[in-house]
């Protein structure tokens, strides 16, 4: 079982094929949850705590935005902790947790320079492309068994 | 310790939601269960809730779809009841890929050859866009 990195890290279908396959998809939700049910910290409406922007200053420079560095200190250790990577392209909708921009680039860069088997697609549009991206998705993770 | 999922069902499943929440209403096992229009939430200790997903997902192994959620279902900081309506942050996402999720489930029961695409068509690159300006300006 490998440990996949999926992007967008909140996408439904790439966090249930991964699971459907059996491995283990990484997504921001766990790490969400972390946060959100640890006993000892409540600071409403999102439990940040001081320490996650120092989080995010290992994968960002004090002068970048502090909505990138709060994002990366749930996203940053999800990145260092995976195996293999499905990256789909940024379909324009995005929200929330995957709403910025900048860290979606930062997000993709740190990806792929981790040096990690990935797989790009984009989002399909009919039943051709949705069967192409479902055969693509179960030969690469069959690949990484 | 708690988790929490989402279990979606695709809009052209012969499964609702009501269907699922009434099968873990039966079920032995002891977990908190919110139906919502597109699913259900569930939350509950994680080996329970590994093994009650194997269930749901038993009742439509191609229309439904689960996936994790930070907080908890009915949480103050995220239940639109407390926060003065509208959708939940989130909910745009579940929403837009909802919409694909049919098409997604056809292709998990398909079986024969997967169909060769045509390339789409790309926007001209910068530097084939510099080299017509020079071609045709020489």
């Amino acid at each position: 079982m490998a440990k996949v990195i999926v992007y967008p890290p909140t996408s439904t279908i790439l966090s249930d094929l991964v699971a459907r396959m059996g491995h283990k998809a990484l997504v921001v939700p766990e790490a969400v949850r972390k946060l959100v049910t640890e006993s000892g910290i409540d600071s409403p409406p999102l439990n940040m705590t001081p320490e996650e922007p120092k989080k995010g200053l290992r994968y960002a420079a004090v002068d970048v935005p502090s909505g990138v560095r709060g994002r990366m200190s749930l996203i940053g250790p999800i990145i260092e902790e995976a195996e293999a990577a499905i990256i789909v392209e940024d379909p324009g909708w995005l929200t929330g947790c995957a709403g910025c921009s900048r860290t979606n680039e930062l997000v993709r860069l740190l990806i792929r320079t981790k040096g990690v088997p990935v797989l790009d697609l984009a989002y399909p549009s009919d039943d051709a492309e949705a069967r192409v991206f479902v055969h693509k998705i179960r030969s690469f993770l069959e690949g990484l068994n | 310790m708690l988790v929490t999922k989402y279990v979606i069902t695709s809009s052209e499943s012969n499964i609702l939601p009501s269907d699922i929440a009434m099968k873990i209403y039966g079920s032995k096992y002891d977990v908190t269960v919110k139906e919502t229009c597109m699913g259900v939430t569930i939350n509950g200790e994680e080996e329970v809730i590994d093994e009650l997903v194997k269930e749901i997902r038993a009742l439509d192994p191609a229309g439904i779809f689960i996936k994790d959620r930070g907080f908890p279902p009915g949480d103050p900081r995220r239940c639109r009841g407390r926060r003065g309506g509208g959708a939940r942050p989130g909910f745009y996402m579940i929403e837009s890929e909802s919409k694909i999720l049919p098409m997604i489930s056809r292709a998990l029961t398909s079986e024969g050859e997967i169909p060769v695409l045509a390339e789409k068509k790309r926007p001209l690159s910068p530097g084939r866009l510099q080299e017509i300006i020079k071609e045709d300006l020489s």
